[in-house]
């Protein structure tokens, strides 16, 4: 046989041959598979640390009443004691020390989130909420200048 | 009978051999070493959610947006709530404006008013990824990009997923999509973070109702995984076989 018959095939096995280089320094050593199944298990390891690693920005309420302890006594005797600060607060993330103050949401469409009257039959957990219809009680007001959000039960003085 | 040095010297290594067999091939584990060799039995998360508690607030999809730093205003979200409103008449009314980020705050349903009157039963359902046992999107995943865990959470792999959107396509829950700033698929995985630190995922702790709850399905003792074993739960699209581990309270019929 003559050898340039041969050549596609050297062309061939060198291609063959970068790819598997190519491939030893591109696929990272933590790559394969790590528990019973080929199928579900096979993975880089190191993305598990890559996720265990992402920063955590709602700190609990545990973490608030460590300093407000006023604001917190209050809340925690009222029917909002289910209500974890941060809903309305906003994430705590690294407060207080590198953002000082927390926006705080007043608007009347974080009460309603809750308290908006839909109309559902008593089977519905929400209907079991004191509830407003929106367009009929003080439409321009929000609803913090009358009613303390820490005790509802309590009126703003 | 003789026996020839070379004889004396290939019996005596292979008694050698023999005899050390036993203290290390045939050691006997002790319960705790048994379970310390099947690698991370302690833990498989589940997920509880009770639809009879939750009022649709979506403190829960705003907590989740915010924690898991998915685009604030993008059309796209790790969990979402559904409302679903049944009129008497038989017909489903279902909506879920911004996946129920800022509530349920209006009884238009798609612009579409409904008589209280007419209504015979109304309720929200929240829902997240499955964190199935039989993950299709992980199936499918040409590349390794995604896979699960040893305690049952499904990931996905920001620096090796390419973006070709099979396992958006393959999960039958709908709940992948592509995250519009890594240019990956994304998804729900209990909050991976904060479960591996003790904590809850953000959408459990934001849930003044207790409809959320985390359960770790291998602890007989914790409270939720009790629930999930001795009252009625049951799952979404069971016939697709991926075994989910997100577990309902008062399902519906009409919930898809």
């Amino acid at each position: 046989m003559k050898r340039h018959v041969l050549h596609p095939l050297w062309v061939a096995l060198g291609v063959l041959g970068l790819i598997l280089f190519a491939r030893l320094l591109m696929v990272p050593d933590d790559f394969g598979v790590h528990g019973d199944s080929f199928t579900y298990n096979f993975y880089r390891l190191g993305s598990v640390e890559d996720w265990k690693n992402f920063p955590v920005k709602y700190q609990g309420t545990d973490t608030c009443v460590e300093c407000h302890k006023d604001n917190s006594r209050t809340h925690r005797r009222s029917p909002h004691k289910k209500v974890q600060c941060e809903n309305c607060h906003g994430p705590a993330g690294n407060h207080p020390d590198d953002v000082e103050y927390l926006p705080l949401n007043k608007e009347r469409s974080m009460c309603l989130r809750c308290h908006a009257d839909l109309g559902y039959p008593a089977s519905t957990a929400r209907s079991n909420l004191p509830a407003i219809v929106d367009r009929h009680h003080k439409r321009r007001r929000e609803c913090v200048s009358c009613h303390n959000p820490h005790d509802p039960r309590e009126d703003v003085e | 009978m003789s026996c020839s040095r070379r004889d004396f010297l290939k019996d005596a290594a292979g008694a050698a051999f023999v005899s050390s067999l036993p203290l290390s091939a045939f050691v006997v584990l002790t319960t705790d070493e048994a379970k310390a060799a099947v690698a991370n039995a302690t833990v498989r998360w589940g997920y509880l959610v009770d639809t009879n508690k939750c009022t649709g607030c979506g403190m829960c999809v705003k907590a989740c947006k915010n924690e898991n730093e998915i685009p604030y205003d993008a059309p796209v979200t790790r969990t979402w709530v559904e409302r679903y409103v049944v009129t008497k008449d038989g017909t489903t009314h279902i909506d879920s404006p911004n996946g129920g980020r800022d509530g349920f705050t209006s009884d238009k349903i798609r612009d579409e008013e409904i008589d209280p009157d007419t209504i015979a039963k109304a309720f929200f359902v929240p829902k997240l990824c499955n964190q199935c046992d039989n993950p299709a999107c992980v199936q499918v995943c040409p590349v390794g990009a995604t896979y699960k865990t040893e305690d049952g959470v499904v990931l996905i792999d920001r620096e090796w997923c390419i973006g070709c959107g099979y396992c958006i396509m393959a999960c039958p829950y709908g709940v992948r999509f592509f995250h519009p700033e890594h240019k990956v698929a994304d998804k729900c995985n209990f909050c991976y973070h904060r479960i591996t630190k003790g904590m809850m995922p953000a959408c459990v702790e934001s849930c003044a109702f207790g409809a959320r709850r985390l359960a770790n399905l291998r602890d007989p003792d914790d409270p939720v995984t009790k629930i999930i074993t001795t009252e009625r739960v049951a799952v979404l699209k069971d016939e697709y076989g991926t075994k989910p581990h997100v577990f309902y309270l008062g399902l519906d019929n009409n919930v898809r």
